[in-house]
Parts: C-alpha cells; sequence; structure tokens
C-alpha cells in the first residue's frame, strides 16, 4: 500500500490516496473491509478524464487480470472477461477469431469494469446502444465482501445502477458480453467534409443510420460562413472480398508510433495558434467525399493510442473535457454553443459532434437520443470557468446533461438537473452499501451518494 | 472538493473579519463555492460579514475563533463538517511599531499572534487534509517579513518567520496532496492600514484576491501581490546593510 497522488487522464486536480493492487476478489474483498471513513474505490487505467478514478484519503484499489481467464463462446459469439482486462488485451484476443468488441469508446486502454461503471459509447451509438446494453451478466463484488451474480434479467436494479454507476455500487469482477461478428479486421470508411454545421446536421440525420459507425469532428475555430465545418466519417466492418484480399483478413496488431516525453513546456504545446493551423491543415486534408476507403480499427477507432501518453501535450495545469447530450430536437442549443465556443476563441483541436441512438434504463447512464458534443481545452485558459458555466446552463435548461467520466468541473446541482433519476439510483445503491464504503472525489464534488 | 480549475467547494477563512481574506472568498463566489466557514474572535462582527456573504445556494457559517488559544485550534478545525478544500490564513495584528519596539509585553503578545498561532492553525488545518488527501491553505504574508524593516521589525519578524515555515511546511505537506501557498501582499488599502501614508505599489484587498485566486488555480508556492513587488523584493534583498539602515520607512 502507498500514498499515491492520482488524477484522471486530464491531469488537473491531484489528491492523495493509498493505492493497493489486489490479486484476486478475495484479497480485494480484505482491503476494502480495511478502508476508513473515506471508503474504497476500483481503478481502471485512469482514462476517464477527471477525478472519477481518485478518491482522496481513500483507498484505491487496481485489480489484476488474466488473460486466461477469458472464456469465449464462438457459436454464441459472447465472451466472459476480466472485469480489469482491457478493451487492448481483448481485442487482441478476438479479433483474430473473428470477434470485435460491441462498444469502443476513442481508445482502447479501458478495462471492461470501467466501461460497465462509466456505460462507454462509441461511434455506433445511433444503432447499438452504449456498453451496457451489451451486457449479459457480470460478477460484482459488494460493500461487504460478498459476490453476486447480476444481469438485466437477473438483480436488473442492482444491474442497471451498476450500469454507468461510476463503480459506487461495487467492484465488476467479470462480466459476459455479446460481441460482434467480423469477416475482416479491416474497416470500410466513407469520409464526407462538410462546409458547415447546419448541413452537417442535415447530413448526419439523413444518413447515419446507412452506417454502423459514424462521427464527426468539428472545426471549432472556424467563424461566420465556415462555422462549424466539419470532416464526417462514416464507416463498418469491411466484408471479406471487399478490398484486395490480405494473407490473413483478420490480421491485428495495432502499434504505438510514438510517445509524449514527460519533459514539456508548462504551458503545453497545444497554443491557440498551433491548434488553429492543425484543425486548418486536418480539414482541407480530407477528401470532399470519398467511399469505401480502407483503415485499419487503430486508425478508424483509436487514433489517439498511436501516440503514447499525449494527454502530456497540454503542459503541466493539464486539460478539461467537456462533453454534453441535449435531445434531438434541441438542436438550436448545439448551434448556438459551437457559436459561442468559436466566438470566444476556445482553442480545441478534438471536438467531436454524434448523434446518439436510444438510451437505456441505467438512472446514470450519459446517452439519450440527441446530439452530443464534446470538446477539450487547456485547463489554463483564461474565463473558461465562466464560458463552461454558461454552458452547463444552455444544456441544462433544454434537458440535457453531462458525461461524468469526462467531467471535472460540474457542481452537485448540475448533476441532480441532468440525471433526475439520481435519487432512484441513490436508494439503490444505499441498499447494498449503506455504509457508503465506496467513495470516490467525483462522488464527493458532485453529492453523488446523497 | 476542488474541481479542474482549482475552484472549492468548502472555505475556510481563519481571522473571519480579515478584509483580505473576506475579499478572497468573495472572489471563490463566482466559481462552484457552496460552503463557508469564517472563524473570528468577534462573532458578532462575523455574523455581519456572514450576512453580506449569504445568497442562494451558498451557506455561511460563523465559529468563535481564539488565535491565542492555540489549544483549541485542532478540535475546531475537526468540528467542520465536510472537505475543507480551501483555508485561508488571515488573521494578524500590525501592532504599534513604536510601541513592540520597546515592550516586551506588547512585543511577544504581537508575535503570538502573528507567529505563534497562525503556525498553530496552518498546522491543525494541514492535518486535516492531509487525512482528506486534498486541499489548498492559503497563508497571508506580507512584503514586510520578506527584508524585515527597521520601521516595524516585531511584525516583520513575525510574518518573516510566518512565511519561512510556510514555505517548510508546505513542502513537508504536499506529497499527503496539500498545497500551501504564501501570499505576500504589499501595502493594502484596509482597516489595518487606515490613516497610514501608502507605500509604493499599494493595492486593494479586492486586487489582492484576483492574484491570490490565480496563484492557487496554477498551484504556485509563493505569490506577490501585486506581481511587481517581486522584483522590488530582489532590490531591497540586494541593498547593502548601511544602505537599507538608512531607508527611511
Amino acid at each position: 500500500m502507498t500514498r499515491t497522488p492520482l488524477t484522471g487522464w486530464g491531469r488537473t486536480q491531484p489528491s492523495v490516496a493509498d493505492v493497493v493492487d489486489v490479486a484476486d476478489a478475495k484479497a480485494a474483498a480484505a482491503a476494502v473491509a480495511t478502508a476508513g471513513c473515506r471508503g474504497a474505490l476500483a481503478r481502471g487505467l485512469g482514462r476517464s478524464y477527471g477525478d472519477a478514478a481518485q478518491n482522496s484519503g481513500g483507498l484505491v484499489l487496481r485489480m489484476a487480470a488474466a488473460s486466461d481467464d477469458v472464456v469465449i463462446d464462438a457459436p454464441k459469439a459472447v465472451a466472459t472477461v476480466p472485469g480489469a482486462l482491457s478493451i487492448d488485451e481483448l481485442l487482441r484476443m478476438i479479433v483474430p477469431r473473428g470477434f470485435f468488441v460491441p462498444v469502443t469508446p476513442g481508445t482502447r486502454f479501458v478495462t471492461i469494469g470501467a466501461a460497465i461503471a462509466s456505460d462507454i459509447h462509441g461511434k455506433n451509438h445511433h444503432v447499438d446502444g452504449s456498453f451496457g446494453n451489451h451486457v449479459e451478466s457480470l460478477d460484482l463484488l459488494l460493500a461487504d465482501g460478498s459476490v453476486v451474480s447480476i444481469g438485466p434479467d437477473r438483480d436488473a436494479q442492482l444491474f442497471w445502477a451498476t450500469v454507468g454507476g461510476m463503480g459506487l455500487t461495487g467492484i465488476v469482477l467479470a462480466a459476459t458480453i455479446r460481441l460482434i461478428p467480423i469477416e475482416t479486421s479491416k474497416m470500410s470508411v466513407d469520409t464526407d467534409r462538410v462546409p458547415d454545421l447546419d448541413s452537417l446536421l442535415a447530413l448526419m440525420t439523413e444518413g447515419d443510420d446507412d452506417y454502423r459507425y459514424s462521427v464527426a469532428w468539428i472545426d471549432l475555430l472556424a467563424k461566420g460562413s465556415n462555422l462549424g465545418r466539419s470532416v464526417l466519417t462514416r464507416g463498418d466492418h469491411a466484408r471479406l472480398g471487399q478490398f484486395a484480399e490480405h494473407e490473413d483478413p483478420l490480421a491485428y496488431g495495432p502499434r504505438q508510433l510514438v510517445s509524449v516525453p514527460a519533459l514539456i513546456p508548462p504551458s503545453g504545446l497545444l497554443a491557440h495558434s498551433a491548434v488553429a493551423m492543425f484543425n486548418e491543415l486536418w480539414y482541407r486534408k480530407a477528401p470532399s467525399h470519398r467511399v469505401q476507403e480502407e483503415q485499419s480499427i487503430a486508425t478508424f477507432f483509436h487514433p489517439l493510442d498511436g501516440v503514447g501518453a499525449w494527454n502530456r501535450l497540454y503542459g503541466s495545469r493539464g486539460f478539461v473535457q467537456y462533453q454534453f447530450v441535449v435531445p434531438l430536437d434541441r438542436d438550436d442549443v448545439v448551434r448556438r454553443i459551437v457559436q459561442l465556443l468559436s466566438a470566444r476563441r476556445v482553442a480545441t483541436f478534438l471536438a467531436i459532434l454524434k448523434r446518439f441512438g436510444p438510451g437505456n434504463p441505467a438512472p446514470l447512464s450519459f446517452p439519450m437520443p440527441g446530439w452530443t458534443l464534446t470538446l477539450d481545452s487547456s485547463s489554463a485558459v483564461p474565463g473558461l470557468p465562466a464560458l463552461f458555466a454558461e454552458l452547463d446552463t444552455l444544456v441544462l435548461d433544454a434537458g440535457g446533461r453531462h458525461y461524468f467520466a469526462k467531467d471535472a468541473c460540474l457542481g452537485p446541482d448540475a448533476a441532480r438537473r441532468g440525471y433526475p433519476r439520481l435519487a432512484e439510483w441513490q436508494a439503490t445503491r444505499q441498499a447494498v452499501d449503506p455504509q457508503q464504503r465506496w467513495q470516490s472525489d467525483l462522488a464527493r464534488r458532485l453529492e453523488l451518494l446523497g | 472538493m476542488q474541481n479542474a480549475f482549482g475552484e472549492p467547494q468548502q472555505v475556510l477563512l481563519l481571522g473571519g473579519t480579515s478584509e483580505i481574506g473576506l475579499a478572497i472568498v468573495a472572489a471563490f463566489q463566482q466559481t462552484t463555492l457552496r460552503r463557508v466557514v469564517l472563524a473570528c474572535r468577534d462573532v458578532a462582527k462575523g455574523e455581519s460579514k456572514a450576512t453580506a456573504l449569504r445568497r442562494d445556494g451558498l451557506d455561511v457559517s460563523v465559529v468563535e475563533f481564539h488565535g491565542e488559544d492555540t489549544a483549541s485550534h485542532q478540535g475546531l478545525i475537526d468540528a467542520i463538517a465536510g472537505d475543507i478544500d480551501v483555508a485561508i490564513v488571515a488573521f494578524g495584528q500590525l501592532g504599534d511599531a513604536a510601541v513592540t519596539a520597546t515592550d516586551v509585553a506588547a512585543a511577544a503578545e504581537l508575535c503570538n499572534v502573528d507567529f505563534v498561532a497562525a503556525v498553530s492553525a496552518t498546522i491543525a488545518v494541514g492535518n486535516r487534509m492531509r487525512q482528506q488527501g486534498h486541499g489548498a491553505i492559503m497563508v497571508i504574508s506580507s512584503i514586510a517579513g520578506d527584508r524585515v524593516r527597521k520601521g516595524n521589525p516585531v511584525y516583520g519578524g513575525a510574518k518573516a518567520g510566518l512565511d519561512g515555515f510556510a514555505q517548510g511546511y508546505g513542502d513537508a505537506v504536499a506529497s499527503d496532496g496539500v498545497h500551501v501557498m504564501v501570499l505576500r501582499p504589499g501595502f493594502v488599502h484596509s482597516q489595518m492600514t487606515a490613516g497610514m501614508e501608502p507605500a509604493p505599489f499599494a493595492t486593494t484587498p479586492e486586487e489582492v484576491a484576483q492574484i491570490a485566486l490565480a496563484g492557487l488555480a496554477s498551484r504556485r508556492r509563493i505569490v506577490w501581490a501585486p506581481k511587481v513587488l517581486r522584483l522590488v523584493s530582489i532590490a531591497f534583498r540586494h541593498l547593502p546593510g548601511p544602505v537599507w539602515r538608512r531607508v527611511p520607512f
């Protein structure tokens, strides 16, 4: 057990916790039993941007995962996977056997437990929903040290409280998830360069259903008639024979190309001018319309994983992500927010727009049918807290909400307004953890435990 | 908990009627602040300050706090509910320089408030924050403690001691997640300096507060207010002793 400063991927606000490596459920239960008033929390690979995987003054458990424990049932297209196994490790096992994970975020370095706890979504949300929709059952370590097996048909209330529950119901020891069968490890991608926001919204509304995967990158620095210019990429897993035959159509070996060194100027390398230049080039390099381009899984889904420790690019002050969703008929709010960000010249080089499909029964699941915009910015930008507060009001007034796995800025009121079923979730949670042994900095900041 | 910008949800002001302290609390009102605790000697005066701060969504309470009663410090701090995100050690007295430079009892009393009590309160808060695993302490020092002047050697000496303590203590508790920031204002227009001839680069509590918040957000260890005083300090420190002695303030 070592006292260790921890931050999220955004590298803002560090806090110190006692970090314990635990080999199995028994060791985890023993550690949780020793937790004091600051409680305990499981931490995966630290990819949530804010304080979701921090527990200041308390215990933080890091679970070991053995890939030997993965059981793949190929005829049923399901896999039983340790909660601490990463999507990276899982993909390396299942892609060569003709399967893909049901949902992947923009990085493959998240654990299965965290994927469930954050109820992550990906480019296929409009078709497949979020990660929790594909979990058949899971084993949950409860605060009292017991293990329960739950699913949508077995103790559904606790199951859906665990999906999107930010690790505050217990530790996911293992999960059985449905996989997507694939014929090749290649993607077939259509790319469109879109001159402005209105065209983008129209294009996504009309055409998204023809694709399993769809997402748009937006240049938030573009102004005037270029406001919201973007690059829309949509695609699907390539069929066998669609492209020139490869020796092994299911070959998969993603690599990290470079890594950002630890020594970066404190102000970071993503100055306003650098981001503006990047955005200009990124937009211009995109083809105006290109269909059926062959891309690798890594290029299509996880482009940033090619650069190790890219979060250091923002310098020692770190950066914040801001992701919200508003209902489909409130595209006026998306427009207003893109205008605001453009007018305030916030340098963001990862602004992503996505059209969500239906949500799921989890009270704290983020996705709802609507538009979700995510953006990042150096946390040192003057006036950013006030700007975010302005955006919060627009989002919440429109019946929208924010994504806990990204959030590092909100207060308790925004969480309550965005998640009207919070009290219902709290009651379910409290029943299995009356002493509030599971805690996190996110839970303290947003007063999630009630 | 502080958010990604270092904005606190609960602030403790030790010296609950201090003008600089209250200006910092007021500046935090633009942020995610939800709870304020004013710890002060004069509870009635503290209540009137609390009334001025209160608004929707901001809970302000007042607790009686006596700096010289160091034995009470830890209990008082530990009785505060919820995480203390930011504590401001703002109490202190300027003292009558002419008296403290000659009166042994008056000098010792001033040191007890400005140094002994401030050290004790800082440690009491630090103990709490080390258990929390996070938090920030702003210790209000002064340019007077940078190179102590003949004009007010006891006050300057006490501040010099506090300043040095806070720096070393900050290094000691950093590994427990506690950020100690030493704030060094120059001449600040306030009740404490009312009727005095303003020194060059005189500033206001509000300006000091803005500089303090910016310093906190970037996790600075030493913050000058106004910033130009850092250069003034370098100049002062390099003056030869005989010259320094002739400087007229």
